[in-house]
């Protein structure tokens, strides 16, 4: 872990002098890393991602992918990277084999290679039947599957995939998923991926950063971040009302926080719950005191994204669902 | 990818880019025809049912009181025409003038592609790819180009079946010739509008500038009408319009006209046209393409 291939110094965006899209970030990626970016609209994400893959011209700072720096030398930079924007950017008018052989040519990719590639892709995303249709016709999970076979044609050591799943059903998002888990284990490829679903950032990010207002607030692997906003919640159901429990539970190591309503409930934040239930159950169990249910919850992603900005994602994930199906409209009002 | 045979030579994508558009237009027979219905409409409105030859001969011509004598009237018609169109035949001098117009209208539309791949995203995608800038653009204009000939071959073609008399002169030279003014003509005016889209997201910004410079851009040359006949203050923009030196060079060598330019000039200042045009595309491509 001692190797990143994306290293982010003081990377600053402001649009038109005014607005501050991106403020002063620095990180870094290691390489077969899945890196993601969480935060709400509007916090930067999409801003830093162009940064990276040579759409936009940072105002401050500097990026490296693999060593090339993306404002001395982008057309270098480009050979490298594959991207996955978050509209549907295929051409319509022609077919999904078409779209994919296009990029190939655009990456200068000799036909028999991007022939051979391009199948090979697209059997990967389970579309080879499918490609030889206009893509006027595919569904929005077909779609997202050949932006991904597109973003890929050159083997990219880095793939950038702005919001890969946002507007999918639960088992397309789920198949997307399994896809770029593939690539990672197959070609420790190095994947840096915004979202708004906490729990697939949760699921398959190897590192998030929490990113808001233009700044990284906190940056580490998801197990580490739902440490760090205090421990797991053990709750409890006890036979009696439990009204003598407080001083004892007090006493146990990796207890910080009690709430006991007199009734027998009894709701706990602990450190390491797993190796703390036991000793609770040990410990009433010598007072005489029967356990009639006990629960282990760890802290979920919402709850860190809730500690770390004060926000809820949720309802932004709505909206910006909501933006994505206007989009979509508008595309089909073209023809 | 390191020992791939890749290649990012400067001119590598630019048929992909050129392809892509053509592959739209002929796998469309739908759109294929309708674009050349306009022309072939224009042809038969101005050059059939406004023929101007027709006024002399029609017969109904004549001064009452007066006896002229039919042979007298026709001399006249031929003369009034030849003096004023450089031929007898109003339908061939307006059917070589529709070869500029399709050109025309085909270029124009050019510039509507780019504002649709910058809306939808597709501009994005080609930017992040390892094409040249220049290559998003003279793809465009490239395909352009030769959309507007292959309709420009089948206006000719048209006209021919309808009644258009070559000159006497004709060789494959200057029907080769023709076509090469029509090329410059087509690199020129693609590249114009391709750059006046290149920063456009809306389509409607698009087509207003379309509609404001399609019609005075036709009827300020000598597509209809010959330039010594218009009002002197319309005189300078006509000899500015490069639609003129392509009429000019069609009408030379295909009906034999005298061109009031003459033809190397023409080709010339078209040469001009067309390279400073595309120069100033590639170059705005590569400053302003990117948001």
């Amino acid at each position: 872990m001692i190797d990143p291939i994306i290293k982010v110094t003081g990377l600053t965006k402001i649009y038109n002098h005014t607005v501050l899209a991106v403020d002063h970030i620095s990180f870094e990626v290691n390489r077969g890393e899945i890196f993601g970016l969480l935060g709400p609209n509007g916090a930067g994400k999409s801003t830093t991602i162009g940064m990276l893959n040579t759409l936009l011209k940072p105002t401050e700072g500097t990026a490296q992918i693999d060593g090339i720096d993306v404002v001395k030398e982008p057309s270098k930079v480009r050979r490298i990277i594959g991207v996955v924007p978050q509209e549907y950017t295929a051409d319509e008018d022609l077919t999904g084999w078409e779209n994919v052989m296009l990029i190939a040519d655009f990456y200068g990719i000799p036909h028999d290679v991007s022939r051979q590639r391009a199948r090979e892709l697209l059997e990967m995303v389970g579309l080879l039947e499918a490609s030889k249709r206009k893509v006027e016709t595919y569904s929005g999970g077909m779609r997202r599957r050949l932006e991904l076979a597109m973003g890929l044609i050159n083997k990219p050591k880095v793939l950038f995939l702005d919001e890969p799943t946002l507007g999918l059903d639960v088992q397309t998002r789920t198949a997307i998923w399994e896809h770029i888990k593939k690539l990672k284990s197959q070609y420790n490829m190095t994947i840096l991926v915004t979202t708004h679903y906490l729990e697939e950032a949760d699921e398959f990010c190897d590192r998030i950063a929490i990113i808001d207002k233009g700044k990284i607030i906190k940056a580490d692997t998801p197990e580490n971040l739902k440490k760090s906003i205090g421990g797991d919640i053990i709750t409890i159901q006890l036979a009696t009302d439990g009204k003598e429990v407080d001083q004892v539970l007090k006493g146990i190591e990796g207890v910080f926080d009690i709430k006991n309503n007199g009734d027998g409930l009894l709701t706990l934040k602990v450190n390491d719950g797993g190796s703390v239930a036991p000793t609770i159950i040990k410990t009433f169990t010598q007072m005489n005191l029967n356990v009639a249910r006990l629960t282990l919850a760890r802290p979920t992603m919402d709850e860190v994204y809730m500690a770390y900005t004060g926000r809820n994602l949720r309802e932004e994930q709505a909206s910006s669902e909501e933006t994505f199906a206007m989009r979509r409209t508008l595309r089909r009002a073209r023809s | 990818m390191e020992n791939e045979r890749v290649n990012y030579g400067p001119l590598h994508g630019l048929w992909a880019v050129t392809n892509r558009e053509l592959k739209k237009w002929y796998k469309e027979p739908f759109i294929f025809i309708i674009s050349l219905v306009q022309p072939i409409i224009w042809i038969g409105l101005f050059g059939k049912a406004m023929n101007l030859g027709a006024i002399f001969s029609a017969g109904s011509l004549n001064i009452p009181g007066l006896n002229i004598p039919k042979q007298v009237i026709d001399g006249i018609s031929q003369e009034v025409l030849k003096s004023t169109f450089g031929t007898t035949d109003y339908f061939s001098f307006l059917a070589v003038g529709m070869l500029s117009f399709i050109v025309l209208f085909s270029a124009m539309s050019s510039g509507m592609t780019i504002v649709w791949d910058r809306r939808l995203g597709f501009l994005n995608k080609m930017l992040t790819t390892p094409l040249p800038r220049g290559n998003v653009i003279m793809g465009k204009v490239l395909s352009s180009v030769i959309k507007a000939l292959v309709q420009a071959v089948i206006v000719l073609l048209i006209a021919i079946l309808l009644g258009l008399t070559f000159s006497a002169q004709l060789t494959i030279m200057s029907i080769v010739i023709t076509f090469f003014a029509l090329f410059l003509l087509a690199m020129g005016l693609s590249s114009l509008f391709i750059m006046l889209a290149i920063r456009s997201t809306r389509w409607e910004t698009q087509m207003a500038i379309m509609n404001l410079l399609n019609l005075p851009l036709l009827f300020a040359s000598n597509a209809f009408y010959p330039v010594k006949l218009m009002p002197s203050w319309l005189k300078p923009v006509v000899m500015i319009n490069p639609l003129t030196y392509a009429n000019n060079v069609a009408r030379a060598m295909l009906i034999g006209v005298t061109p009031t330019a003459s033809v190397a000039f023409s080709v010339i200042y078209l040469l001009g046209f067309a390279v400073i045009f595309s120069f100033i595309g590639i170059f705005l491509s590569w400053k302003y393409i990117s948001s």
